[in-house]
């Protein structure tokens, strides 16, 4: 079966428990290619392509749910996954709120958002491979300090998807992505360091040079070499873009409906209050052509849109399906997001933080002590009471330059704090994955050492 | 049992002579190893929201993933069609990886030695769901019954059963069928109008459902979690800087997972680039630390009868007193260094490549009073309960959060704490372990490891634990 054929095949699947007693019905079915070669010290190391598909249907029964998935697209394996969700139906107790979106919401952007390019699948295995070893072999002829790899790597899927629900909605779109990274080790007095970097893009063409990947993994390593820990203090802590971008995370996150209407967000009945710095604007949208976080409509069938999350620091709109919009009373800001199958939860489009006016350079040279974060570990940060508490790694600020490498430190505050403690948003915003983020200033945090 | 009775060959007509040749052409280009991995799937999960049986949901995913090893190469294709072109084409392209003149003789199939971990007679995913559901609900009316300050509860039950088969080249050929069943219970609670905290519970493994009536009642997740949410209403800011540490027995064992486990895993120290490379033999933790990971535990989630390479798993001596014993092994990193086989070749399903991974890791008991232990700290942090953690495995730095801890005080543990990081250095941290209690427990059994984007159930143990210095990531 082609992908031409699979939303007249999820449209079948629609009628068919419709026939079997659903009062509604929504069907999803994916299917995925992907690519992977892995090099190492120079030798190619693995090499993996393949592909595979799924259907997924999610009932209503008045206001019961229930749901089932399955990889076998014959007739037999459709007809048991129909059944199986129509079952399942009978198991669960009705929730008020359940329900398809109301058929004026439906619909998909007819915009090109170029989400999917020929040449990503066209680009032949060799080159591929060649693509990942000018990656690693530029990390590893930076600097004799470079002494080893865990490899350089190019991936790419090509992916496509069908939704079909009872109130009329038959859509599909493909998309397909590329990338290529390389992880270096180097090693210095007996202490060794891993970093990484990479470049993606959904058409190979516009991907960064691999050499350029390779010399920004090796610098990002070298930095590291001879950190120290240092005594526990209160400083200015800067997070470089990539760092930035794992708050943007816990801000989701604090705004998903799901847990605005559980109370279980600091975010939650703050709607219209001020919550942030006035410097920050933070956006949602699934809109913008090429981008990793676009698609047409969301998973519900409903179209994306740009929602502005927080304007000059007034919390603006949370991000919710038609299932949370209902129990707030709200409408549906287009986020839905599933698997194949199940009740849809929240995803977010291009969720990005507006560029501010300072540069990075400006910002480091505003700091007499503190502490520039390069990488982040473990994730004690609470949405809940917005208490924040994670593993770092960076350089020490002194007199307005990078000093030294530090880690095995925390970084802690909590999100309140860091979003009204802005100190300076940077103006390097750039967009490498769906959450993107310029570097971020904050006045205070703790930083615990010693 | 008859081949010909097993589960792949009586649902799709799958025979010996199909493996042969589908291995026979995987190695058609001259590869050096070849394996098969099949693979059927079923699933079913159940949620509670609001005391709303919000969703119930089950389905079947099934495929194959063929690998060729040639030299220090993988080469790796999968189908999800088990039709006979299906896999040969997945073999062929798999095969590509080899260019070699010569070829290796295929050694005849020889069914594994058979043993059961698991005798689960009938899994709980081939329960009547309306039972499943049930224990679901008691969870939740439990947790809203500890307490009326518990506003929110959440259950959510899942279980599945995998049925795998591995055949290999080099005559390996075994048959698992994976049971295994969790539920997990989180609460929110509050004082009028302050601030919400939150607990979660959760347990289960490779188990029939009679496991959540008899041993580990819904109602026994459920107090658990209410009990650690009501804990955390009178919680303090967490200390910042260097403590002395206390770990409680169970869970907290996620440290050795952490700070010791993937730092040993052959394909980081193949490519001596873990904190632990080249360093078997030598002093990584105190005298009073022996660390295993143990894979054949009956019953329980990091368990399993045959590793996803079709072999068996084992007992695997980790660090014996202090000393750095042995790695653990995938097929790639036994054939590449001559090292033994572990048992520890595992992958996320039939999509993945194996890779060395833990399945239950532990600290085996020590003497110590877990009393004298805590009343041998003056002023520190008491740890009874994480979040989960991470590790850097090259520069050895590894994260913990604790989501329930007390302050320490003239012996005594005094004040609940703040969820914080914990931040250490795998060989060194474990060196400041200076007392160890007698008693070991293993966690409850809701562990996922993640690792290169592939998750895998796992175990984890600890008894009472002193550790004289380590970094609390607090702001007080």
């Amino acid at each position: 079966m082609t992908f031409g054929e699979l939303p007249q095949l999820a449209a079948d699947v629609v009628q068919k428990a419709l026939e079997l007693g659903a009062t509604d019905a929504e069907c999803t079915i994916a299917e995925g290619d992907e690519f992977s070669a892995n090099l190492r010290m120079g030798e190619l190391e693995t090499l993996k392509e393949a592909g595979s598909r799924g259907a997924g249907l999610r009932v209503l029964i008045g206001k019961r749910m229930g749901a089932s998935y399955t990889s076998d697209l014959t007739k037999e394996g459709i007809a048991r996954m129909v059944r199986s969700a129509i079952d399942l139906a009978d198991v669960t107790t009705e929730d008020p709120h359940a329900g398809l979106p109301d058929p004026d919401e439906l619909g998909s952007l007819q915009t090109d958002l170029k989400l999917y390019s020929d040449r990503t699948a066209e680009l032949p295995t060799e080159e591929r491979i060649v693509l990942a070893k000018r990656a690693e072999a530029a990390a590893l002829e930076t600097d004799p300090r470079i002494t080893n790899s865990e490899g350089g790597s190019f991936d790419s899927s090509t992916s496509g998807r069908v939704f079909a629900n009872s109130r009329g909605f038959l859509g599909s779109y493909r998309a397909s992505y590329c990338s290529i990274a390389a992880v270096p080790v180097a090693m210095d007095n007996g202490m060794m360091e891993r970093d990484y970097w990479f470049t993606i893009a959904r058409d190979y063409s516009t991907l960064d040079s691999p050499e350029s990947v390779g010399r920004k993994a090796a610098q990002r390593v070298l930095r590291r070499l001879g950190a120290t820990k240092i005594e526990t203090r209160k400083v200015p802590v800067i997070f470089e873009p990539r760092i930035a971008r794992t708050l943007l995370g816990n801000i989701f996150e604090a705004v998903d409906g799901r847990s605005i209407y559980r109370n279980a967000s600091f975010l939650a009945g703050k709607l219209g209050e001020k919550i942030a710095s006035d410097q920050i604007t933070l956006i949602d949208d699934g809109t913008i052509p090429g981008l990793f976080g676009s698609q047409p409509f969301d998973d519900e069938g409903v179209p994306t849109r740009r929602t502005p999350v927080i304007e000059k620091g007034v919390l603006k709109s949370y991000l919710l399906n038609t299932y949370t919009a209902r129990k707030l009373g709200l409408k549906t800001t287009g986020n839905a997001a599933r698997g194949i199958t199940g009740n849809a939860g929240i995803g977010h489009g291009n969720f990005f933080l507006e560029a501010g006016v300072t540069s990075p350079e400006d910002m480091l040279k505003s700091v007499k002590n503190g502490f520039y974060v390069t990488e982040l570990i473990g994730s004690a940060v609470n949405t809940v009471t917005g208490d924040y508490s994670r593993g770092a790694v960076g350089i020490w600020i002194r007199d307005g330059e990078l000093a030294f490498p530090v880690s095995e430190v925390t970084i802690a505050s909590t999100l309140q704090e860091m979003l009204n403690g802005i100190a300076a948003i940077g103006s390097d915003l750039e967009f490498h994955a769906s959450v993107a983020a310029p570097t971020l200033m904050f006045g205070e945090m703790t930083v615990a050492g010693r | 049992m008859n081949f010909s009775e097993t589960f792949f060959a009586a649902r799709f007509g799958i025979t010996r002579r199909d493996l042969e040749s589908y291995l026979s052409e995987a190695l058609n280009r001259g590869g050096d190893y070849a394996d098969l991995y099949f693979e059927y799937l079923a699933t079913s999960s159940i949620s509670i929201d609001e005391s709303i049986v919000k969703s119930a949901s089950q389905g079947v995913s099934l495929g194959v993933g063929v690998r060729v090893i040639s030299g220090e190469r993988t080469g790796y294709a999968y189908s999800d069609d088990l039709s006979p072109e299906k896999i040969k084409k997945a073999a062929q392209v798999a095969a590509l990886i080899a260019s070699n003149p010569g070829k290796v003789d295929q050694v005849p199939l020889e069914e594994g030695p058979r043993r059961n971990l698991y005798p689960v007679l009938t899994a709980p995913s081939e329960t009547a769901f309306a039972e499943r559901v049930a224990l679901a609900q008691r969870a939740d009316i439990a947790a809203r019954a500890y307490d009326p300050r518990v506003f929110q509860v959440q259950v959510s039950y899942a279980d599945n059963l995998r049925q795998v088969m591995v055949a290999t080249s080099d005559g390996v050929l075994n048959f698992d069928r994976q049971p295994l069943a969790r539920m997990s219970v989180y609460v929110l609670a509050r004082e009028a109008n302050g601030v919400p905290q939150q607990g979660h519970a959760g347990g289960g493994g490779r188990h029939e459902l009679s496991y959540f009536q008899t041993e580990r009642t819904p109602e026994y997740f459920a107090r658990e979690a209410a009990r650690q949410a009501i804990v955390q209403l009178d919680a303090v800011e967490a200390p910042a800087g260097e403590q002395v540490v206390v770990l409680g027995p169970g869970w907290p064992g996620v440290l050795l997972h952490e700070a010791v486990g993937h730092g040993l895993e052959a394909d980081f120290n193949r490519k001596g680039v873990s904190a632990y490379s080249g360093r078997i033999g030598q002093q990584v933790a105190s005298p009073l630390c022996t660390i295993v990971d143990d894979g054949t535990i009956g019953g329980r989630r990091g368990s399993l009868n045959v590793d996803d390479e079709g072999n068996e798993t084992q007992r695997n001596v980790l660090v014996e007193n202090g000393i750095l014993r042995g790695y653990l092994q995938d097929k790639l990193s036994s054939r590449i260094t001559k090292s033994p086989l572990t048992g520890s070749g595992r992958r996320e399903s039939y999509e993945h490549i194996p890779m060395p991974r833990m399945t239950n890791t532990f600290m085996l008991a020590g003497e110590s009073e877990p009393e004298d232990i805590i009343k041998s700290v003056k002023k520190g942090l008491y740890c009874a309960n994480f979040a989960g953690g991470q590790v850097d495995i090259t520069s050895g730095n590894f994260v913990f959060s604790a989501s329930e801890s007390y302050l320490i005080e003239d012996g005594k543990l005094t004040r609940p704490v703040r969820n914080a990081t914990l931040i250490g250095n795998g060989p060194e941290a474990m060196k400041h372990v200076s007392m160890v209690g007698h008693d070991l427990q293993l966690d409850e059994g809701i562990g996922v490891c993640g690792k290169e984007g592939q998750s895998v159930p796992v175990g984890v143990g600890i008894p009472t634990v002193r550790i004289d210095r380590m970094t609390v990531g607090g702001t007080a």
